[in-house]
């Protein structure tokens, strides 16, 4: 019955194998027989599959891909061998997207066939696994943040920083035409942020930093009654930690304008509390618990007061009773979502993160409260100690800014970062290189065991 | 077919208990390396062992059902089979490169996109693509803000997207969100675009024209090369809508039909796993003309390798990084195993599917002829109770209720990973619900883990947290 795994087996002519009208076997993923085919075909009524296809002559295509057929040894042998041309590097970046140890448990069941290949939960009564997974998602980043209502996911940290700035314009009493971001922040969620708020007619302004915190004063000579959000990180894109949040909030709040957070959930569990310092949104990248460094892919993190529930972009998991009287999950407010707001939606997304937020969920409850405030206090240390074995290099000062850092930390460097950047790769090694004379490092424990090895090699290439 | 979902239950008012009900504990996170007033107090989470954790969610995945726990022929939707081994692709050391690092580090990571890139052009018609968008409706944004740009850099301020009636609600949002003021277009009486009612909707306000084809009915829009003459008559582009290309593979490409963007649901027509609601990808392709303005950057193959570009007049990035990395790795690997000829049988085998379906089945299918979906109708009865009873007899039910020129909607796309025999217990799922009561519907589900979930009450008093929950 099924085709392609026994091919190799039937030798003969003349047996029911699946082929299709050209003569080839197919996808391997249609349990279709010649034979079921045929009864198939005749049982609609027509004697071909191509007669299926009501496609006008002048735009059907008769011309081929040129894409061949590999079986699944062929291909896991040909994408193995173009991923092999990856250098194998001691990456010790960050700025966004982070390496922390995911234990097998979590790739182990969130592989279960029940989690990764089912739907969005629009049938309840046949998803309540993945809701009530999501449902402690949710409960997790309200617990980290202080704050009344989670998501459970946006695409990344950029996207939900841009969903962020649409929500203060809906929420906000007059409308804005300005959000304020630091002026140190990755360029990805700038750029992001700025096609977000294009559509509501809303430009991205700056505000200055001071040794790698908010400029206070300059902030507050940026602000007006025309801006709808003030953006700040916590910690920075420079890896530092912000000392006084509570200021900025108090000056958003001053103005009437939002005040959005960037952050992660390894950091929550040890800085500050966003409800405590003011923030009106929460967004971050929650994939450094659960995925940790995969080329960019991440997991937006959407956190919020109560009072903004009915703007709240994207799907939220409530609890509800069933016939039994038992309590359930199932999705929620859905008359804010496109599939039936349409154009007055608070958000395009339909497809989200959802597995991914699967993962951080089933991480932090590994890690449990100890083991999260031990992570966090870990990024503060590690981050500590290995600069100040780099600010004992010969011709590298570190830490550039005066401040408590998690994870990272900027370095300055007599010679030309760029170049320390590519000498270093060619030693198995990988900085960011943030300006002429500025590296930045990240160390978690996943690298941390190179980092003896890493620090020898930064004193021969900086000098 | 006979089925029981697993049920775990503790006591008379709830299922498998919150992580939060079974332990806590509450840390302070005084005496770490920060000074008092950088931290916070305290920290309250669930506190369980691995063997515990293991079994809550072990249990959470027996109470959730799969496309490999039976057939999802969730219209719109394309359940297929996510193969096996592009998970373990996609958890091999290699692919997990930081996007950080200098370019010549990861040449094999662009170069992986590199090729993508190139077979979604070739299996789409398009010049260019971009792997950024990480999801349909990111797609549809970056799309429409791609032909924003184009139109300003030609100096046309257009204000207007026209979309039918019956398209995907994210065309709506997406268009929304660039700033558009939505034009809806009805149907014709045959369920395709009425073109006299597209002619008098577009004109010089109109950047674009977003169009599903085959439509959310399964039929193929016919009229496609006279509804791109009248869009780019009035200087408007064609946007298409991927979500049902599963149709078309090897039959007809959206380039050749005049469409002038388009986006891929990678999750979809590719088979990357849906995973509960996402993660997915939504790379956009486009023609020459539109190739300047793509999100940046763009991987370009060079003398010396592969390397990074920015379009000449990018939109910028739509995504932090680079997109959903791991989701375009594992449709990268899909695309390879099946080549041009499985490819195209995989649209072969998805039409016949639906059509042999819709055959066996005894409800009313008011229009054809559709591809690899059909919209039935559930006639006098309720199509989201039609829908519980089919979750009783161990299948997943289509979309329901939508699109709503279908009265009570069940639009069905079996995809063309079930056999013949799974068809055929599928239709006896539909007649035996056709053939039962009323009070027998409204009452389902009772073999899910949960009976029907009172999802007014929920929305009426919102409760999302255990927090929440604690605070009733």
């Amino acid at each position: 019955m099924y085709a392609w795994p026994l091919a190799s087996l039937i030798t003969s002519p003349g047996t029911t194998l699946h082929m299709t009208e050209q003569g080839s076997r197919g996808t391997p993923y249609a349990p279709h027989t010649t034979a079921t085919t045929a009864a198939m075909l005749d049982a609609v009524g027509v004697d071909s599959e191509a007669a299926l296809f009501d496609i006008p002559d002048p735009v059907a295509f008769d011309g081929e891909f040129g894409i061949p057929e590999r079986s699944e040894r062929e291909v896991r042998g040909h994408v193995e061998s173009i991923l092999g041309r990856n250098d194998d590097l001691t990456a010790l970046l960050g700025r966004g997207h982070y390496d922390h140890y995911v234990p097998s448990v979590v790739d182990d069941l969130a592989s279960r066939s029940e989690f990764l290949t089912s739907y969005t939960q629009y049938q309840p009564e046949i998803a309540q696994g993945f809701l009530q997974a999501l449902f402690e998602y949710q409960s997790l980043l309200v617990e980290l943040t202080g704050l009344g209502v989670a998501n459970c996911s946006m695409y990344d940290a950029a996207t939900a920083l841009g969903e962020a700035a649409t929500l203060s314009q809906r929420v906000r009493s007059v409308s804005g035409d300005r959000v304020l971001v630091p002026e140190q922040l990755r360029e990805g969620k700038r750029e992001v942020l700025a096609n977000y708020a294009a559509g509501p007619g809303v430009t991205v302004d700056t505000y200055p930093m001071a040794d790698g915190n908010a400029d206070l004063d300059g902030l507050a000579a940026r602000l007006d009654d025309d801006v709808a959000m003030v953006y700040a990180e916590n910690p920075t894109v420079r890896g530092t930690i912000e000392e006084d949040l509570g200021a900025v909030g108090d000056l958003a709040d001053e103005y009437d304008a939002l005040f959005c957070l960037g952050t992660d959930p390894v950091a929550l569990a040890l800085l500050e509390e966003p409800a405590s310092v003011g923030a009106d949104v929460v967004v971050g990248d929650a994939s450094s618990l659960g995925t940790g460094t995969a080329y960019g892919f991440g997991l937006g993190l959407f956190v919020t007061r109560e009072e903004y529930l009915r703007q709240v972009p994207g799907r939220l998991v409530g609890a509800a009773e069933d016939a039994s009287g038992r309590r359930t999950y199932t999705l929620t407010l859905q008359t804010r979502e496109q599939h039936i707001r349409r154009e007055r939606a608070t958000s395009n997304i339909c497809t989200n993160q959802a597995w991914v937020a699967l993962r951080t969920a089933m991480h932090a409850a590994w890690l449990g409260p100890d083991g999260l405030v031990d992570l966090a206090e870990s990024c503060v240390t590690r981050a500590r100690d290995l600069a100040a074995r780099v600010d004992e290099i010969r011709g590298v000062r570190a830490p550039v800014h005066d401040r408590y850092h998690f994870r990272e930390f900027v370095a300055h460097t007599d010679q030309p970062a760029a170049a320390i950047r590519s000498d270093l790769a060619d030693e198995g090694y990988a900085v960011h290189a943030v300006g002429e004379h500025e590296i930045q490092i990240c160390v978690t424990e996943t690298t941390e065991q190179a980092v003896d090895d890493f620090v020898e090699t930064l004193s021969e290439v900086a000098r | 077919m006979d089925y029981s979902q697993a049920r775990w239950t503790e006591d008379d008012d709830r299922y498998e208990p919150l992580l939060s009900e079974k332990s806590t504990r509450d840390v302070s996170t005084d005496d770490g390396p920060l000074p008092d007033d950088l931290t916070r107090d305290s920290l309250e989470l669930p506190d369980l062992s691995e063997p515990e954790l293991a079994r809550h969610y072990t249990r959470l995945s027996q109470m959730n059902y799969g496309v490999e726990s039976g057939p999802f022929p969730l219209g719109s939707c394309t359940m297929k089979y996510n193969p096996s081994f592009t998970e373990d692709l996609a958890a091999s050391p290699a692919a997990a490169a930081h996007p950080d690092q200098p370019e010549r580090t990861t040449q094999g990571t662009l170069e992986l996109l590199a090729r993508l890139q190139d077979y979604l052009g070739r299996i789409g018609g398009m010049d260019a693509v971009s792997l950024q968008p990480p999801a349909g409706a990111a797609g549809e944004f970056a799309g429409i803000l791609v032909a924003q740009a184009y139109h300003a850099h030609n100096g046309e301020d257009r204000s207007e997207v026209v979309i039918p009636e019956s398209a995907h609600g994210t065309n709506f949002a997406s268009a929304a969100m660039a700033g558009y003021d939505v034009v809806s277009l009805a149907s014709d009486d045959a369920g395709r675009v009425d073109l006299d009612a597209l002619d008098a909707a577009v004109g010089e306000e109109t950047a674009a024209l977003m169009l599903t084809n085959p439509n959310t009915l399964g039929l193929f829009e016919r009229d496609i090369e006279a509804i791109a003459d009248i869009v780019h008559d009035a200087g408007g582009l064609l946007y298409y809508d991927g979500a049902n290309l599963n149709a078309l593979l090897g039959r007809a490409r959206p380039g050749d039909m005049g469409f002038d963007v388009m986006h891929y649901n990678v999750h979809k027509t590719f088979a990357t796993p849906h995973g509960g609601g996402g993660p997915g990808a939504g790379p956009i392709g486009v023609t020459e003309e539109l190739a300047p303005f793509l999100p940046a950057p763009q991987v370009a193959e060079s003398k010396s390798g592969y390397e990074f570009v920015d379009p000449e007049h990018s939109i910028g990035k739509v995504h932090g990084f680079y997109g959903n990395w791991l989701v375009l790795l594992k449709a990268y690997a899909y695309i390879a195993r099946l080549g041009d000829a499985g490819l195209a049988d995989a649209s072969a085998k998805a039409v016949l599917n639906a059509n042999y379906l819709a055959e066996q089945i005894d409800l009313d299918i008011p229009f054809g002829p559709f591809h690899h979906e059909f919209v039935a109708s559930a006639g006098d009865r309720d199509a989201a109770d039609f829908a519980k009873r089919m979750l009783d007899y161990g299948v997943h039910p289509p979309t329901t209720k939508w699109p709503e020129i279908v009265s009570e909607a069940l639009m069905t796309e079996p995809t063309e990973v079930e056999s013949k025999r799974t068809l055929d217990q599928l239709a006896e799922a539909f007649d035996a619900v056709a053939d039962e009561d009323g009070e027998t519907l409204a009452s389902a589900p009772e073999s899910t883990a949960a009976g029907r979930i009172d999802q007014v009450g929920a929305a009426r008093d919102p409760c999302l947290s255990w927090q929440s929950l604690a605070d009733e």
